[in-house]
């Protein structure tokens, strides 16, 4: 099987793999660059587990053929944390009891990454518009839109 | 508004300072799910993955005349097709590790199938992708057989026989084709009632839907043994069917589970973990079998359809004197675990409520659609489902508030179950106050005032006199038909979580079949008696003890109870006859119907 080589940032960090030919951006993050925390939910992109941020913009991988990314910015949930430092909307989803198995929360941190940096200051009703690609079997969603709202607030230095 | 929580429950084993609810806590797994780290079955990396997928029936019932893989297996980067034949012990039944139930469903099915979906063949190949054109290159040719989706025709006369380990399509519960519940009279006490309410309720199948898809990843490990990661629900009850259909010794087996990515009750079925294994016995690889999407929708097995109809019989003030169901659980093509929900389920009847005349007879039943099995509270749902819409609709038919319809007939401690175990711990009264209270909803005084703890009385703590009737009588058991692994009556056992006791002995309560009499009531007739005709009850013609009947379900003094109807001294009313396995005949009970097995 012909393979390409593709180099990318992957959450700040130089980051080359091989690719396959129409192989997608999820596999070749999670088995070519080793980093797993986008998830394989459904490969239609209707569930929204496996979103990424090109760019700073939400892709769904499984729909994004590899390639696509190629001399690109790329930030998963991996890389969301400072080092040891959990970002705030992590340290929000933890308190806020946002997350039950877990396997939604990556995409959803991402999504929720770049409505607050596009709109830092985003009404519940804007929150809800930006995770409604992201299915949550789990939580009922209400917990992650007050996780996302409190984080929201504690990156403006405003009360939650 | 105060809430007494009831503690006599294990109460030497519980800490009282327990005070968690309505704090802000933090999971213990919860940074793993922010940061990516934790990691699921499908997180674990193996060079040299395989991948598994599976040839599936577009039928819903048919018969494998014959399969030609060839083209399959000369792709290049296929490395093994894997057959029924190449299963070791290809036959099983989820419970069977329990010891309930038939053997009845094969990992590769051959040569018939029996749902959409069903997998006859499987394709090891070194990608996905691979194996899916694989897959697609396997030409089968079917003999499309006739086939049924509805419980009651599947169980109606000359109805395609679904599954052969049960050829009449339903499951035996010895020595019935239902779950048999009787407790009093209902068809005496629907003669008195001034009102009788019948309805029929269904809920269709529901599907789990976890993101993560249910799947395996296995892979040979040191010591001859092959090590499987996987994101069951269930993981011993996956270990033992995987020993099971692959005649491995379970120490040869290394299951590493415990992080599941949503189950909700659809990764108890333990069929990737086989099948991953299996494929890691054959090719000596590390293999993956992960169903897609599309395949978590159609062959995930979901919580099955349900049918039930009811009738109650109804006095004037409100006070249920009888009820009645007929109740079917849709299995699918194989048992799973829906046998399980219809002992869980007649378990549950009459719902929170005392009623002292109550019958049921609950079918599980085998159709040609997707196998059912565990979600959420499965067996109680549905039927909770109808059973408080059947309240709301009693509440409507007799001009009654629907909330002071339930406090006056709901549970009170003390107060006999018709399963025959006393109720204790009840609730019902005090969350009926505080969903009326946060509702804005107005109670009358005499229902802010009743309690779970108080209206239970020596009638409603007995067992009522039980009526007899033809499909065999209460709590006979026949001998033999079953090896069972209960205990003998009299056998003692340490009860688990000792702890902290004396290490005595308990009696193990009997099998819940072998009633003595007296526990039902009366005494049991003779075997040469005419079954119903010799009720009790129609024994003596001045009617001592008429079909039990409730006293007025109030705290307050007894002169506030409402006049009852007066009882006739008549022998009871004949039971509906025949009984033909709830079909609908015309003058026939809709409701108590069924047979007795040989």
């Amino acid at each position: 099987m012909p393979k390409k080589p593709m180099s990318f940032t992957l959450n700040d960090a130089e980051t080359g793999v091989f690719v396959e030919e129409g192989q997608n951006l999820l596999e070749a993050l999670r088995r070519g660059a080793g980093d797993l925390s986008p998830k394989f939910g459904c490969g239609q992109g209707t569930c929204g587990a496996c979103t990424v941020l090109i760019d700073g913009a939400p892709h769904l991988s499984c729909l994004t053929l590899a390639e696509a990314a190629a001399s690109r910015r790329v930030e998963t949930t991996g890389g969301l944390a400072a080092g040891p430092e959990l970002h705030p909307l992590q340290t929000a989803f933890m308190e806020g009891f946002a997350a039950q198995c877990g396997f939604c929360t990556g995409g959803m941190l991402m999504v929720a990454k770049a409505l607050l940096a596009e709109n830092p200051r985003p009404t519940r009703e804007e929150v809800i518009e930006a995770i409604s690609g992201n299915l949550c079997r789990c939580t009922g969603y209400g917990p992650i839109v007050d996780a996302i709202l409190t984080a929201a607030a504690r990156m403006q230095g405003r009360a939650a | 508004m105060s809430v007494e929580f009831r503690k006599d429950l294990f109460a030497d084993e519980r800490r009282d300072d327990l005070n968690e609810i309505g704090k802000p806590h933090t999971r213990q797994d919860i940074e793993g799910h922010v940061t990516g780290r934790t990691a699921y079955y499908d997180d674990h990396l193996f060079d040299g993955l395989l991948h598994m997928r599976c040839v599936r029936s577009p039928h819903h019932h048919a018969r494998v005349r014959s399969v030609d893989a060839s083209a399959a297996e000369a792709l290049p980067g296929v490395r093994r097709v894997v057959r029924p034949s190449d299963v070791p012990h290809n036959i099983n039944t989820l419970l069977s590790l329990i010891g309930f139930g038939e053997d009845d469903e094969q990992l590769l099915s051959d040569p018939i199938v029996r749902y959409r979906g069903e997998p006859v063949l499987a394709i090891i190949a070194e990608t996905e992708a691979i194996a899916r054109a694989a897959c697609a290159a396997v030409r089968v040719d079917w003999e499309v057989l006739p086939h049924v989706l509805d419980p009651e025709e599947a169980i109606a006369p000359g109805a395609p026989s679904v599954n052969p380990a049960y050829s009449d399509n339903s499951f035996t519960y010895e020595p019935y084709d239902h779950v048999k519940l009787r407790f009093g009279d209902v068809t005496a006490a629907f003669a008195q009632a001034d009102h009788l309410i019948e309805a029929e309720y269904e809920m269709s199948p529901i599907e789990q839907a976890p993101i993560e898809t249910c799947g395996a990843i296995a892979a040979p490990e040191t010591a001859d043994r092959f090590v499987c990661h996987t994101g069951t629900q269930a993981l011993f009850f996956s270990l033992g069917t995987t020993a099971k259909l692959l005649d491995l010794p379970s120490s040869r087996l290394h299951f590493i589970g415990g992080t599941v990515g949503g189950g909700f009750g659809g990764k108890v079925d333990s069929i990737t973990e086989p099948m991953a294994v299996l494929g890691a016995v054959l090719t000596g690889r590390p293999v993956k079998f992960q169903w897609d999407r599309p395949e978590e929708m159609q062959v995930g097995a979901p919580r099955g359809a349900e049918r039930w109809r009811i009738k109650d019989g109804v006095m004037a003030d409100g006070r249920i004197i009888a009820r009645e169901f007929t109740g079917f659980f849709d299995a699918g093509a194989y048992t799973r675990l829906s046998s399980y929900a219809g002992h869980k389920g007649t378990g549950h009847l009459p719902g929170p409520y005392t009623i002292p005349n109550v019958a049921s007879n609950v079918f599980c039943v085998f159709t040609n659609r997707t196998p059912a099995t565990a979600m959420r509270g499965f067996g109680i749902t549905g039927v909770d489902f109808a059973i408080e819409c059947h309240m709301d609709r009693v509440a409507e038919a007799t001009g009654l508030d629907p909330i002071s319809l339930r406090i006056l007939n709901s549970y009170r401690d003390g107060d006999m179950k018709a399963h025959r175990r006393v109720a204790k711990n009840c609730a019902l009264v005090e969350c009926c106050q505080v969903a009326a209270d946060k509702a804005g909803w107005t109670l009358s005084a005499q229902d802010k005032a009743a309690s779970s703890l108080a209206g239970s009385d020596a009638q409603r703590a007995a067992i009522p006199e039980t009526a007899l009737d033809e499909e065999g009588r209460v709590g006979a058991r026949k001998e033999g038909r079953v090896a069972s692994t209960a205990p003998a009556p009299g056998t003692k056992r340490l009860v688990a979580g000792t702890h902290g006791r004396t290490m005595e002995a308990v009696s193990v309560q009997r099998p819940d079949m072998e009633i003595l009499a007296e526990r039902i009531g009366h005494a049991i007739p003779g075997a040469t008696s005419a079954p119903a005709a010799a009720a009790p009850v129609a024994a003596s013609p001045v009617a001592p003890s008429p079909p039990a009947r409730p006293a007025a379900a109030t705290p307050t003094p007894p002169a506030a109870a409402q006049p009852t109807p007066p009882v006739p001294p008549s022998a009871p009313p004949s039971p509906p006859k025949p009984f033909d396995r709830g079909v609908r005949r015309p003058g026939v009970s809709q409701f108590l119907s069924g047979s007795r097995r040989r």
